[in-house]
């Protein structure tokens, strides 16, 4: 019994533990970003990274998304009468929840997998090590642009995960069953206000932040042997994951 | 100078340094020699505190490195210059920019003075022409090179290699460690290797300290080491030469 406590308590605290050093870990990158002088040319490079070699897989989802939506949505609202609220029902879906979260899952699997990945390769190759016998700060250097970008180019993939999957689903409805563009689109203008777009950006611009810091701090911290990378890009992957949806449940609560 | 005094440390049940004593001696090459695994690399690590010890002390020029705050250490390490096993050079960038890394991050130097400083130490290890290409596109000795001029761009005064001359066959681990020698002679820095290649590396070292089971067992200047009576020192020289011949 007594073992068994100890084996609970002592896996407790190595949990805390991990948590803190992660979070000293995003604190530390902030700090750098704010920092003088800003590492403009990694941040653009990154911003490249994440922002346009994501776009394409971006574009795909959200196109079918908004199919989808506007497949299910037109069926269902019809049951009621209400296919009129299609071009709402989709926005508001799109802007307020399904653009920020599948677009972050999107860019978690598209480019956060290969954050961790890149960074645990450097870690296996002592390349980590020798920046830190170099007296440079591997935290400033590696991490705080990615950080960074994350927080600057998940908003505007969400921008264009909307936009697109909007599209979708006008597609679908307007042009493959047979609701009116004007319903549509009315719809849609007395629904949706700036606040639900706000909203949306908010929670992307959070979940770009968590995508960076998770996969940094996984990659970052991996065991420095071959099988250390793709374990930290799994765990990466799979915390991303965790946390966009856990962050989003309380994001959504504190912003209804 | 630096003194590693009592350093004890672990990797969960493994305790791989226990109690090591060790001085390094200023403006000569000192080289740590031991069998696979009796952690040499460790102790190498503990020197510019990417491994901080669980107990001792290491004090480079009287500071004790294991107690500085992440700013102090900094300043610390820039003393240092380390040529890793591998050589870490950073797969995203040319060799040039490898080497001037260190330089841009560091110093305030202009990119004339840093392209000029690159240019001489690339030029000192054989790599005049080849500071366009990328770690993937070099050989496993010009990497080391490469690895060589960068720990030297910034002129330190301790120079940590480990393992110099792994992966690179006879003839090229010999000009690898020619030239170490030749740096060490004409910058002056302390240097410290561990290495395997037993007994090409007495050829340039100083002074040579052996490490087994966690501790120094015996230390001295390289050609009384060769001569040494220490049965453990004596059983590992005899048995490299046996696995040579093999």
């Amino acid at each position: 019994m007594t073992t068994l406590l100890a084996t609970i308590g002592a896996r407790t605290l190595a949990y805390l533990a991990g948590m803190g050093r992660g979070v000293i870990f995003l604190g530390s990158a902030l700090l750098w970003a704010l920092r003088p002088p800003a590492k403009v040319r990694l941040i653009i490079q990154q911003i490249r990274a994440i922002g346009v070699d994501s776009l394409l897989v971006v574009l795909l989802s959200g196109l079918f998304t908004g199919m989808v939506l506007g497949l299910q949505g037109y069926y269902s609202l019809r049951k009621f009468n209400a296919e009129s609220f299609l071009g709402a029902v989709v926005a508001l879906s799109l802007l307020r929840e399904l653009g920020p979260v599948l677009s972050a899952f999107m860019v978690t699997g598209r480019t956060g997998s290969a954050m961790a990945a890149e960074l645990a390769s450097m870690r296996v190759t002592e390349q980590i090590d020798a920046m830190h016998s170099m007296a440079i700060d591997p935290v400033k250097y590696l991490v705080s642009p990615r950080v960074v970008a994350g927080l600057i180019a998940m908003p505007l993939l969400t921008c264009m995960f909307n936009v697109i999957g909007i599209f979708g689903a006008y597609m679908v409805g307007v042009g493959l069953l047979d609701l009116g563009s004007g319903s549509y689109m009315a719809g849609m203008e007395q629904s949706v206000q700036l606040r639900d777009v706000g909203e949306g950006l908010l929670k992307s611009a959070t979940f770009g932040v968590i995508i960076s810091w998770v996969c940094c701090y996984k990659g970052f911290h991996a065991l420095p042997m071959a099988t250390g990378v793709g374990r930290a890009t799994t765990e990466a992957v799979v915390l991303s994951f965790v946390l966009i949806l856990l962050s989003d449940y309380f994001l959504t609560s504190v912003l209804l | 100078m630096i003194q590693v005094i009592d350093v004890h440390k672990k990797f969960g049940h493994q305790e791989v340094l226990r109690g090591t004593h060790l001085t390094i001696e200023d403006g000569c090459i000192t080289t740590i020699i031991g069998g696979s695994g009796s952690g040499k690399t460790v102790l190498l690590k503990t020197m510019i505190a990417l491994l901080l010890p669980d107990s001792g002390r290491i004090l480079v020029d009287g500071t004790d490195i294991t107690r500085l705050g992440q700013r102090p250490l900094n300043e610390m390490r820039r003393k240092f210059g380390f040529l890793f096993q591998g050589a870490a050079l950073l797969d995203s960038m040319t060799i040039f920019d490898n080497v001037a890394f260190p330089l841009r991050e560091r110093t305030r130097l202009g990119e004339d003075a840093i392209d000029r400083k690159v240019r001489e130490r690339l030029d000192q290890v054989g790599l005049k022409d080849m500071g366009y290409k990328y770690p993937a596109e070099v050989s496993g000795g010009m990497k080391k090179r490469a690895g060589f001029a960068r720990a030297l761009v910034t002129d330190p005064e301790i120079v940590l290699f480990d393992e110099p001359t792994t992966g690179l066959d006879p003839r090229l681990g010999q000009s690898i460690h020619q030239l170490i020698a030749a740096m060490q002679d004409q910058l002056g820095f302390t240097g410290v290797i561990v290495s395997h290649d037993i007994p090409e590396v007495f050829t340039i070292s100083h002074r040579v300290a052996m490490l087994a089971d966690g501790v120094i067992v015996e230390s001295g200047p390289a050609a009384e080491f060769l001569q040494s009576h220490n049965p453990v020192v004596r059983r590992f020289l005899h048995g490299d030469a046996e696995e040579a011949v093999q």
